[in-house]
């Protein structure tokens, strides 16, 4: 099974490389359309991680750059969901990477100069593995919205960066997740460069009261999908063994 | 059930602090180990691979996360203690390059020895995927240098003192060839 190809990515729903509001992809896009080649044995493995690659603190952003006893500045929330395939199933033991702004929106790192402050105790970095069912959860703040250069009044909605691995390196995956409700995203070039509403409402994580626990933290809910195996030729394969 | 993949979104001038926090200048205090930043243990003879990305106007970028994953000397995508498939290393804030520390992969079947190279930036909206092969091996036969044509030349990395360096042009007459695998 995990050598049948994955299915075609369907380009037409992800951003496209140029986007004239998104002014950093003028020199960065490419110019030449993506050349299509058979998925190999490259395209159909990757790296497996398992939980001694992790700390444990490394799922709860909240802590995991905190000073003992201390904990991260901002709201706090639990952001969890299931990873799939695009045919549903569940992905298991599958590394997902986050890494956001603190709660006043300016990023750990020697490049981000923003006027607001360092929060002492949060570095915006964690990572965990779905379980077996493809479930992930992590503990974290609510990330601030911020402004960055782009030629006008550019302010980038809260959001959280992923980095999601699947059972091949054709799945590899970067996106960013939002917050429901947030008016920067109708605003903000990057996330408008995604073609339609409904593939910008897949990276929109809902409130989910649910999972809120009282007196301690709210839950946001976001579900991730990576390509899914062609079936089809699978069985078309197995038909000529 | 069907369900469409998540859409993609670029990684960001930071993507750093979440998958190469030593360039982010992030020190983990309470995190676990790096990931991907050892393909070998150190004190290991190997080669040193360069990559640097151009953009359209040759200027290197600074900002990029660059990730490599290939076959081991003997040919096999499984790991051992002695050497790791998988590595990635964020370019050099300052020169642009992005340097790891491997071994030289072995053939697979009809397919000319080949590292796969995924990269992310600020202004890569969908990580783009392309190989790298080596200028000292028979690379004739390989069915993905065929179908690059005339453009194959851009996935030939060149020899150093010290093993590789290859140079991944986004735009431009050498727009290096990226794949929809």
């Amino acid at each position: 099974m995990t050598d049948a190809p994955f299915k075609p990515r369907d380009l037409s729903w992800h951003p496209p490389a140029f986007y004239q509001g998104y002014r950093s992809t003028h020199l960065r896009a490419p110019q030449q359309p993506l050349l299509q080649i058979p998925q190999t044995v490259t395209e159909l493995t990757g790296p497996v991680f398992g939980q001694g690659d992790l700390g444990p603190l490394d799922d709860d952003l909240i802590t995991n750059y905190a000073a003992t006893g201390q904990t991260a500045q901002g709201s706090r929330i639990i952001v969890h969901g299931t990873l799939r395939d695009e045919d549903g199933r569940p992905v298991p033991g599958k590394l997902i990477e986050v890494w956001q702004a603190n709660a006043g929106g300016r990023y750990r790192h020697v490049n981000d100069g923003y006027l607001a402050p360092l929060d002492d105790n949060f570095g915006g970095c964690g990572r965990c593995l779905t379980d077996t069912e493809g479930r992930y959860s992590f503990r974290t703040i609510l990330p601030g919205p911020y402004p960055w250069p782009n030629g006008g009044n550019d302010w980038r909605p809260a959001h959280i960066h992923f980095s999601v691995f699947g059972d091949g390196f054709a799945q590899r995956l970067i996106t960013q997740m939002y917050f429901e409700g947030d008016p920067h995203i109708a605003l903000c070039p990057i996330v408008q460069s995604i073609p339609s509403d409904d593939a910008i409402d897949r990276l929109v994580a809902r409130l989910d009261m649910k999972r809120t626990k009282p007196m301690d933290i709210r839950a946001y809910r976001f579900d991730i999908v990576l390509r899914g195996r062609d079936a089809t030729v699978f069985e078309n394969q197995l038909e000529g063994t | 059930m069907t369900l469409k993949e998540s859409p993609s979104q670029t990684a960001g001038p930071y993507v750093h602090i979440g998958c190469a926090p030593q360039t982010a200048g992030l020190e983990q205090r309470r995190m676990g180990k790096q990931l991907g930043g050892l393909m070998v243990p150190e004190g290991t003879d190997a080669l040193t691979l360069a990559i640097t990305v151009l953009d359209g106007e040759d200027a290197p970028v600074k900002d990029a996360l660059i990730e490599i994953w290939q076959a081991g000397p003997d040919g096999n995508y499984t790991p051992t203690p002695a050497f790791q498939n998988w590595g990635r290393q964020g370019s050099d804030l300052s020169t642009g390059v992005a340097l790891f520390k491997t071994l030289k992969p072995g053939r697979n079947g009809e397919h000319a020895p080949h590292i796969l190279a995924w990269i992310v930036a600020r202004g890569i909206n969908l990580g783009l995927t392309t190989r790298l092969y080596f200028p000292d091996e028979d690379n004739g036969g390989d069915p993905v240098l065929g179908l690059a044509g005339a453009r194959a030349e851009t996935l030939i990395a060149t020899k150093t003192d010290t093993g590789y360096a290859h140079t991944i042009r986004l735009q431009g007459a050498n727009e290096t060839v990226f794949f929809d695998v």
